[in-house]
């Protein structure tokens, strides 16, 4: 298997490694908040002072890097471990890279209350200097013990891609020659760090850790792993949100050879079996009945206008600038629009998976794609009846996640844990949803309605905005709840709250929709749908009042310098009002996310059905110093080609009565390779500490198509997917 | 029933239900783990593999229609466009979370073995069955174009 087995941690020390005896550096460090501007003011109370441990140098040379934040494939394993190869002016062909052991102490996030948790695009902020540190201490130990053994000055070594060298006698050694004798070396509190002009990786397109494994089939995945005597399991989900299992007939179902058991568990009905085809064939053959009496029967429609009617009246009040009653009284034009979002399903490539196994003293292994590592090990442990320093959790590279690989309450890994208990938890399991389990299985993007009103003067400016929002909130009732304040829910809101036009009188609000469909954070949250209510709405206004789109957004966006100058760049990358080629028309959306700068220009066309094509997107970000460019780069063409996939094509919806609708990629389709555009990307130069790109590539990428659309079509689109609301 | 199956170049006997798809058969008898489930009903093309060199859908694919067939997955993957096509893939570090990339890689082998210079349109009528919801997609068709070009001239 990989190297998931964890290890005993300690504050100095050798421990025994795959490689010979290893340093394991580790260091009090609290995470350094940086400057106030590129932080979200959440962080101000970080961590407490607590050892971490980051970089085991091995004797045969090797320096792997323990990742603490998960890897799904927006780079953290490359961005972090380029940090420590930084500091350790370490040869790159030295570094590996793994997840960190479940330890929350040692691997919280201080971005989330200091769980062990990867979300919001923060692992390069969160980590930045955590690594480097890291990185530096090493160093700094590697120096002192190749001092002592030469008999020299440390201030007399150097050390070039590897080696540290002693100029004047002419020595020079590897890292590994010193690993042993360096981990008997004290920790330095604050170990010097680069300056800028001193980087040898940070800020080139270091070729990324994990890309020779994932070109072979060597990579592991959660779904590859095998253990002896292990049954596969699959659960046999209800139809319907809030249904429980009222009785089952298994006779059909147990008679398929390879089909060991039937159990019910709370969230179904779990099917164990010797391989993945039995339990499969087994789960078909099912009858199972369920109990509706707590299930949601309304459908989406319903849903929809639930939220619809509750932008009509204003809500709980989000931000508030002037006064905005008085300003409409005063407009001369008020213009309207209401906007409605649809569910969405994450729909990584790798559907949920996870392998639970008695462990040799006592507890439980796992090994999963776990994003929430610290809810993940408590919500086992409890379920399983142990204490949580007895559930081994091992992070697994996963197959894609957008936010579906954490949830609030680890809803799937309880899920997976009743399913090792039910069957007596002494075998181990694999359990493996399915693509329809996926889809089907809850934990959307909420549905969210948003209404806006724009007033304009008899000169066409905008001198009233008033912003009304109404959705689920995934906070809610979870252990997230204290996030909501006052009834707003600031992950809803967040494209409302961060709107950077400049308004004297505005007024922003939010009601919270109550449902008991499962909602979950889902790749840039309310940014996503805010930022399309207001890119487009604005584009609308300015259109309106016959101003440039470009321009009249520049000019009112007086107070965020980093993202008016991101949308500059990517409206001269696209010749941004030179004439078109006939049927095609450029559209336009600017929008900061996590503390970073998107600006997207997409060139469209509409195809012999008059769906939109999409031929080139110009992007520019400005996500802080750019750690790793080509990362960035991939992250922006990823993140288009998601938010593309989700605004044309993706909603799921719940049937009159409640039933779930969608149940695969035939009817919850992806953007496919025939579908995805040019992309060309620049990064803004800039010196400022870096934030995330994971997320903040996708929401402009919605708004940036509408527009060009509404400007071949004349047609806003004002409820998505795309795809209903032009002909096909 | 035991199945004779070639799978790589070499001859394996599993003993399964006749009915179980090769994907299943891959993955939980022979853990052949690079490719991968997806969908189960041929629409992501996670789980491409050749047969007699030709892309297939292993997880529609039942292990009784395949039987003494030429299997070759991503682990046996090999030749000069095989290569070509890792060098350009790795180049431009194209994969993210890399789940659906053998099935991918294993699609644009397969083009570019029968077909060395493929337009635009081509990759697109090739690959459009293999989903990336990571959306790797300009990296996939820039890295097939790279390995045509680097491919040695014979035949083109």
């Amino acid at each position: 298997m990989t190297s998931v087995k964890a290890y005993a941690l300690s504050r100095r020390g050798f421990l025994a490694g795959t490689c010979g005896f290893v340093l394991s550096v580790t260091l009090p460090i609290i995470p350094q908040a940086s400057e106030e501007d590129v932080l979200p003011e959440s962080d101000a109370a970080v961590s407490p002072i607590l050892p971490n441990a980051f970089i085991r140098v091995g004797a045969d040379n090797s320096i792997t890097v323990l990742i603490k934040h998960f890897e799904s494939g927006q780079g953290p394993w490359t961005g972090l471990a380029t940090l420590v190869a930084e500091e350790m002016d370490a040869d790159w062909s030295q570094i590996r890279a793994e997840h960190a052991p479940t330890n929350h102490k040692l691997y919280g996030n201080p971005y989330y209350g200091d769980l062990q948790v990867t979300g919001g695009s923060t692992s390069m902020a969160a980590s930045f200097e955590l690594m480097r540190k890291a990185g530096a201490a090493a160093r700094a130990m590697l120096i002192a013990a190749a001092a002592d053994t030469w008999g020299v000055p440390a201030g007399a070594l150097t050390i070039e891609k590897g080696i540290i060298t002693h100029a004047q006698s002419r020595r020079s050694a590897t890292f590994g020659t010193f690993a042993e004798a360096a981990a008997n070396q004290a920790v330095p509190d604050n170990p010097p760090l680069k300056s800028p002009d001193q980087f040898i990786y940070i800020g080139k397109s270091i070729p990324k850790v994990d890309t020779a494994i994932k070109l072979t089939g060597a990579a592991i995945y959660t779904l590859d792993i095998y253990r002896e005597a292990m049954q596969t399991v699959v659960v046999r989900h209800p139809d319907h949100f809030g249904a429980s299992v009222a009785s089952v007939d298994d006779t059909a179902a147990r008679m398929v050879p390879g089909c060991n058991g039937v159990k019910p568990i709370n969230s179904g009905v779990a099917i164990y079996a010797d391989n993945s085809f039995a339990a499969l064939k087994a789960r078909k053959l099912l009858d199972v009945k369920w109990d509706m009496s707590n299930a949601e029967t309304r459908s989406s429609e319903d849903i929809i206008a639930e939220c619809v009617q509750a932008v009509q009246k204003t809500g709980a009040i989000v931000q508030t600038t002037g006064d905005a009653a008085a300003a409409f009284a005063n407009a001369q034009t008020v213009v309207e629009a209401e906007y409605v979002f649809p569910f969405l399903a994450h729909a990584p490539m790798e559907p949920l998976d996870a392998i639970f196994a008695p462990s040799e003293d006592g507890g439980i292994d796992v090994w999963m794609g776990s994003q929430n590592q610290t809810t993940d090990q408590q919500v086992i442990a409890s379920v399983c009846g142990v204490a949580p320093e007895q559930v081994n959790l091992v992070s697994i590279l996963a197959g894609g996640s957008f936010g579906r690989r954490a949830q609030q309450e680890s809803e799937f890994a309880k899920e997976a844990a009743e399913v090792f208990m039910a069957d007596g938890g002494q075998r181990p399991i694999k359990l493996m949803w399915t693509r329809e389990d996926d889809i089907r299985g809850g934990f959307y993007r909420p549905i969210v309605a948003h209404k806006l009103r724009g007033g304009l003067d008899a000169a066409g400016e905008i001198i009233a905005w008033d912003h009304c929002i109404a959705g689920h909130s995934f906070m809610k009732n979870s252990p997230w709840e204290d996030w909501i304040v006052n009834g707003v829910d600031p992950i809803l809101v967040e494209g409302g709250l961060s709107n950077p036009y400049d308004f004297r009188d505005s007024l922003v609000t939010c009601h919270i929709i109550d449902t008991i469909v499962p909602v979950l954070w889902w790749r840039s949250n309310g940014f996503a749908h805010g930022g399309y209510a207001i890119e487009t709405f604005l584009d609308e206004l300015l259109e309106k009042s016959g101003k440039d789109l470009v321009e009249g957004r520049l000019a009112l966006m007086t107070k965020n310098e980093r993202l008016a100058a991101t949308l500059r760049r990517a409206a001269e990358m696209a010749d941004w009002g030179r004439d078109m080629r006939p049927g095609h028309a450029l559209g336009v959306a600017a929008i900061e996310s996590y503390n970073t700068c998107v600006a997207h220009v997409a060139e469209v066309s509409l195809d012999e059905n008059g769906q939109p094509k999409i031929h080139t997107v110009w992007c520019a970000v400005d996500c802080g110093l750019a750690v790793n460019p080509e990362i960035i780069r991939a992250q922006m063409e990823g993140g288009i080609g998601f938010g593309l996939s989700a605004m044309l094509f993706n909603e799921l919806t719940l049937d009159p009565g409640g039933r779930i609708n969608q149940s695969n990629f035939h009817d919850y389709r992806s953007l496919r390779i025939s579908e995805m555009p040019d992309v060309h990307v620049t990064i803004m130069p800039s010196a400022a500490p870096p934030v995330g790109v994971g997320e903040p590539c996708v929401p402009p990428i919605g708004p940036a198509v509408a527009n060009a659309v509404r400007r071949l079509t004349g047609k806003s689109i004002r409820r998505l997917p795309m795809i209903n609301a032009l002909p096909t | 029933m035991t199945i004779s199956l070639i799978i790589n170049n070499e001859r394996r006997e599993v003993d399964v239900d006749p009915e179980t798809p090769l994907l299943w058969v891959l993955r939980d008898e022979l853990h052949l783990t690079g490719t991968k489930f997806g969908c189960g009903i041929a629409q992501c093309g996670a789980c491409t593999v050749h047969v007699y060199g030709r892309p297939m859908r292993s997880c529609v694919t039942p292990i009784s229609a395949v039987e003494d067939a030429e299997i070759t997955t991503i682990e046996g993957l090999e030749g000069r466009e095989a290569d070509a096509i890792r060098s350009a893939w790795a180049e431009f570090d194209t994969p993210q979370c890399g789940y659906c990339q053998s099935g991918q890689i294993m699609s644009a082998e397969a083009l570019l073995r029968m077909n060395p210079s493929p337009s635009d349109q081509d990759i697109n009528d090739s690959l459009a069955g293999n989903i990336c919801r990571c959306a790797t997609y300009v990296r996939i068709r820039r890295a097939i174009k790279t390995a045509a070009e680097k491919l040695p001239g014979e035949g083109k």
